[in-house]
């Protein structure tokens, strides 16, 4: 009942945006080239959507394979950093240092690195993720319940370390990990989309940057609309998995959920 | 008498439960003393309150003994002078049940950390004795609080070490609770050297074979009382009411 009715408002506050939209165009009398009506762009969305669904699977491919390995060396490196003391002190400046050089900044390298295709987006996509994951991972691997430590300590004499990170430090860290994820979910497609306008031939961004050029703004807006379609389908996709896998997890809400919903 | 689980007290499989004996045990706090140079020594296979007002470092006592305060100096042994490790078992006031298990798995977890074959049967077995044999599948946020610290005592039980170090393990549920637990843990940790600490003086009377008062800065150790009759036992009796009189006396400081 409650899902129904927070559709129900979600679908009210759409039809209010569109409708807004309209007005704005109506009363301004702006030219199509500058802000199409909401029905130019369906109409365009309509019938390029062959165009369109081709372009939005690269930009899908790049964020998922983006999240894939960022997400895994984000875990790894949290991991190695959490439980070893040489990663510690030679790892941790290279984290630190990854977010203090300005990603987007990289784009134009990493284009030239890595050609014009997708995996200078991939790669775009796995520098963009790689942090908020090992941050978060790591974060919750330093914050095990320290009454669990010592249970673990008295069981063991304190002679299984490893054991005692993946029976209790890994699961209870999975929380923080999944916040992680979830924030890398929301930000995956800015770095597909950033790699893009730099240099390439297919793509969302790609598309974006293609009609407008030719001043095609409904086809712009159009693209637009499926980046978001896509950004929402990976952040619910992703949370949904989370969901699954931490059920014990009470709170684990999605970043974007409403309150009592 | 008539055992009512075969492992309940002393099981063939244990060492026979051993006395301790703390010898110049230390622990600072903040450059502060907690205890300064404390001797103490419990008896084998009996059940010693340790009692005194909260923050004199009654915790901290059972922390170095169960080898977990790591910037204590002194030593722990048992009466014989073996070390401790492998025999203590512990029980928080919190359950520390690891919300992501269900009540058997969280009673196998000393198993699985240590590397060795989780015997579900007698997982399930210890569950159903002390009265969760429904419940075994059930994670720790279905359970009540009682519920919880009940599995708890089932993981320290499964455990089956010949000392059992108890701080505070029933006061975080409600009272008629409280006595079911503590009759429980009476009966089901009968024979092992247990030392128990709380500030309740009733607890202690109803349980203890043996009280201690731990009082001053830095704590020390005042000599230990023997509880007469068997336990648990009827705290409203004349002779333990006078009981509880003293212990509150040795609690407050008095002479």
């Amino acid at each position: 009942m409650n899902k129904l009715r927070s559709v129900g408002r979600a679908a009210i506050t759409a039809i209010v945006a569109l409708a807004a939209w309209q007005v704005i165009v109506s009363l301004t009398g702006a030219p199509a080239y500058v802000l199409p009506s909401p029905a130019r762009v369906a109409v365009a969305w309509v019938t390029r959507s062959g165009y369109l669904l081709d372009n939005a699977l690269v930009t899908a491919t790049e964020i998922v394979a983006g999240l894939l390995i960022g997400g895994t060396l984000g875990i790894v490196s949290a991991l190695a950093v959490a439980t070893l003391a040489p990663a510690r002190r030679w790892l941790m400046p290279v984290l630190v240092v990854s977010q203090a050089v300005p990603v987007f900044a990289l784009a134009p390298i990493l284009v030239l690195w890595f050609g014009y295709g997708m995996a200078s987006k991939i790669a775009m996509a796995t520098l963009i993720i790689y942090f908020p994951v090992a941050a978060a991972f790591l974060d919750g691997l330093r914050r095990t319940e320290p009454g669990w430590l010592d249970m673990a300590r008295v069981m063991t004499g304190n002679a299984r370390p490893w054991a005692v990170v993946r029976y209790v430090r890994v699961p209870a860290a999975l929380p923080a990990l999944a916040s992680g994820l979830r924030v890398a979910a929301a930000v995956a497609p800015i770095g597909a989309v950033i790699g893009e306008w730099v240099g390439s031939g297919a793509g969302l961004g790609y598309a974006m940057l293609h009609a407008n050029g030719r001043m095609q703004t409904d086809l712009m807006f159009a693209a637009l609309a499926t980046l978001a379609v896509l950004a929402l389908a990976v952040y619910y996709g992703v949370d949904w998995a989370l969901r699954r896998a931490i059920s014990w997890q009470p709170d684990s809400a999605a970043i974007f959920d409403q309150q009592g919903s | 008498m008539q055992l009512p689980f075969p492992w309940a007290p002393a099981p063939a499989s244990m060492v026979a439960p051993p006395a301790i004996r703390v010898t110049g045990a230390s622990l600072h706090y903040h450059g502060h003393p907690v205890f300064d140079d404390l001797d103490a020594e419990f008896a084998a296979g009996s059940w010693t309150c340790v009692l005194g007002p909260s923050g004199t470092g009654k915790s901290s006592l059972l922390r170095v003994i169960a080898g977990l305060a790591a910037d204590a100096s002194g030593t722990v042994t048992t009466a014989d002078g073996a070390p401790m490790r492998g025999l203590v078992g512990f029980m928080d006031q919190r359950d520390l049940l690891l919300p992501w298990l269900s009540a058997i798995d969280n009673v196998l977890i000393g198993a699985r950390l240590r590397g060795e074959h989780p015997d579900e049967e007698r997982a399930a077995a210890v569950l159903a004795a002390v009265g969760l044999g429904a419940a075994k599948t059930l994670r720790p946020a279905e359970l009540s609080g009682g519920m919880r610290q009940r599995v708890a005592l089932a993981r320290t039980l499964m455990e089956d070490r010949p000392v059992v170090l108890m701080d505070e393990p029933f006061t975080a549920v409600d009272a008629l609770t409280r006595i079911r637990l503590q009759e429980l843990a009476r009966t089901m940790l009968a024979g092992r050297t247990v030392i128990m600490v709380t500030h309740d003086p009733w607890e202690a009377l109803r349980l203890a074979d043996c009280t201690q008062v731990m009082t001053g800065t830095p704590a020390r150790l005042l000599a230990p009382t023997v509880v007469p009759g068997l336990s648990p036992r009827d705290i409203t009796k004349p002779k333990i009411v006078a009981l509880y009189r003293d212990l509150l006396a040795a609690m407050d400081g008095a002479p």
